[in-house]
């Protein structure tokens, strides 16, 4: 097995039931390489947001192990940022205030002038300044919320970016133009990340790679899928790329029947992912091209 | 003008003033004598037969005259208005910023540890209902002395709604908010200066202002007990004198000097509001 940057070991997460015990997900191992993209989508209630937490640090899991950079993770750290769904913003300090707490969290020895500099070049790279930033989250727009929440993780400078449905809550319009956003700022900083989402085309857009997950419970990672289409991704232009389709299919043919077709525990003795071993890694992309042309696939 | 509610609000209030103190007024007055009054009838004060509750024109000229010179000091039974309200307020922070001393903290271990809660429930919920009065003679037979020991009764009467409300609002604060303060590695104490405290700080502040009233009202009944100075004194003293002009002024006085206090603590609570 290589050494990835992120290596989750045959995580499970079980909670405790009126009958035994409920398994939400298990068997989950897998990889993530420095400066990738990788996105995990799923029904609800097949656990992840319970991955997410563990991989933050807030939930332990039942079984399993997460490794970071050789380091095994335990409890929550510096080293993770997380961007959560609901923006988490604290709503009693201003937006510039909310940046600030997370810099002199990382960097408790810098000086005031430092922190402000440091928080104002991230709130500028999410394009909030010109006076929204005095404002408090209340007075913001839901967009101008998770923008701000993305600067105070961006800001930490983490290892590892962790983004639980950062767009969910927000409009169409809204969430394109950030998701554009984010892309450049990925693309500039090199930022591993690992995101959660339900938007198929929000994912592909995003990841370099993408894990579906079956439904719960006795959820299992089934697939990881390739996203075989060239960086610097537009959303206008991502849509002619030949491989943008048989993507979009696989995933949502995956979406809407196999995830319950491959649903339910497995037998540890037939599924090899029972033994840790990675998910089975596809590239409807290149398959898609494969009949037809012989074109060559950068590999993401 | 008259668009703004806050103006026709106003005159409505000022007409139903006027209106009660008309009829307390009207109601108030000595009957006019038919014959003329012997000698004794005007030593007794005219010709009326029974007590009268005093119109509002004797309050307002005993007020004119009390507040022109507030803080004149006559003896032990002759104070002015002013001395024996600052006594009462006096007591009242003393008694009030004990608990809050000694109620924040607590409610913050409570809030934070379903243990101590469980721990401190039963003691709660027992010595809370405990009319405040009730410990008066305990108090002052171990504290043996009477201004001390109407503090303590102050500060046994408002721990109840900060500690209440202290735990509460701890116990209650999102748990996003706290995940943050983890994913920032934030020590305990960080957190719960940075994140805990002002999170929960209007619910506390709730706290404090409720308390705030209640040991305003207790303060008049535990010196109308332990005597000597103060508001609740004074109004006691001045029954027994049957000036029921000064009663009624400082009844008057004890409501303003509330409302005051209740000011100032919604100010505060207005500083600490947030909007999610």
């Amino acid at each position: 097995m290589t050494k990835h940057f992120l290596e989750i070991d045959n995580l499970a997460r079980r909670f405790p039931a009126k009958q035994g015990e409920l398994t939400v997900f298990e068997h989950a191992s897998f990889g993530i390489d420095k400066g990738k993209f990788v996105c995990i989508i799923g029904h609800s209630g097949c656990g992840k947001s319970t991955i997410m937490n563990v991989l933050a640090g807030l939930d332990t899991p039942t079984e399993g192990h997460v490794f970071m950079d050789g380091r095994e993770v335990s409890g929550p750290s510096l080293d993770r940022g997380v961007v959560f769904q609901n923006y988490s913003l604290l709503p009693w300090l201003t937006a510039l205030q909310n940046v600030t707490f997370g810099v002199q969290a990382r960097w408790p020895n810098w000086s005031k002038e430092q922190v402000r500099e440091h928080s104002y070049k991230y709130l500028d790279m999410v394009g909030l300044g010109g006076g929204a930033e005095l404002r408090k989250p209340a007075q913001l727009s839901g967009g101008m919320r998770q923008r701000v929440s993305i600067a105070r993780a961006f800001a930490i400078e983490p290892k590892l970016l962790l983004l639980d449905e950062p767009f969910g809550a927000l409009d169409a319009l809204t969430r394109g133009t950030i998701q554009e956003e984010l892309l450049k700022i990925c693309d500039a900083t090199n930022q591993t990340v690992f995101m959660i989402t339900h938007d198929v085309d929000e994912a592909i857009l995003l990841a370099d790679r993408i894990l579906l997950m079956t439904n719960g419970p006795h959820a299992r990672i089934a697939e990881s899928v390739k996203v075989d289409i060239d960086h610097p991704r537009d959303r206008s232009s991502i849509i002619h790329d030949p491989g943008y389709y048989p993507i979009r299919n696989h995933l949502v043919d995956f979406l809407v029947r196999r995830s319950k077709e491959l649903s339910g525990a497995v037998a540890p003795e037939t599924d090899a992912q029972a033994a840790g071993a990675h998910p089975k890694i596809v590239n409807p992309a290149a398959d898609a091209t494969a009949g037809n042309t012989s074109a060559e696939h950068s590999a993401a | 003008m008259l668009q703004s509610l806050n103006v026709r609000a106003t005159l409505v209030s000022l007409v139903m003033l006027v209106v009660l103190l008309g009829i307390w007024e009207l109601a108030n007055q000595a009957p006019a004598a038919d014959k003329p009054l012997t000698e004794y009838e005007m030593l007794m004060g005219g010709a009326d037969q029974e007590a009268r509750v005093p119109p509002p024109s004797a309050v307002i000229d005993l007020a004119v005259d009390e507040l022109s010179n507030p803080f004149y000091d006559a003896g032990p039974n002759d104070k002015g208005i002013g001395i024996q309200l600052a006594y009462s307020v006096y007591r009242v922070l003393a008694g009030y910023l004990l608990a809050a001393l000694i109620a924040i903290p607590i409610g913050f271990l409570i809030g934070m540890s379903p243990l101590m809660y469980k721990a401190l429930n039963p003691f709660i919920q027992v010595l809370r209902p405990i009319s405040p009065l009730a410990w008066m003679p305990l108090a002052l037979f171990i504290i043996k002395d009477s201004e001390a020991s109407s503090i303590f009764v102050i500060f046994i009467c408002s721990i109840w709604p900060m500690l209440i409300n202290t735990a509460f609002g701890v116990a209650g604060v999102r748990r996003d908010w706290v995940n943050v303060a983890r994913t920032h590695e934030l020590s305990a104490l960080k957190t719960a200066f940075a994140v805990i405290l002002p999170a929960a700080a209007p619910t506390i502040l709730t706290g404090m202002r409720i308390s705030i009233g209640i040991a305003w009202l207790v303060i008049v009944a535990a010196e109308m007990l332990v005597g000597g100075t103060g508001i609740g004194y004074y109004v006691w003293n001045e029954w027994n004198n049957l000036d029921l002009t000064s009663v009624i002024f400082s009844i008057l006085m004890i409501g303003l000097v509330g409302m005051l206090l209740d000011l100032a603590l919604s100010a505060a609570t207005r500083l600490v509001q947030y909007q999610e």
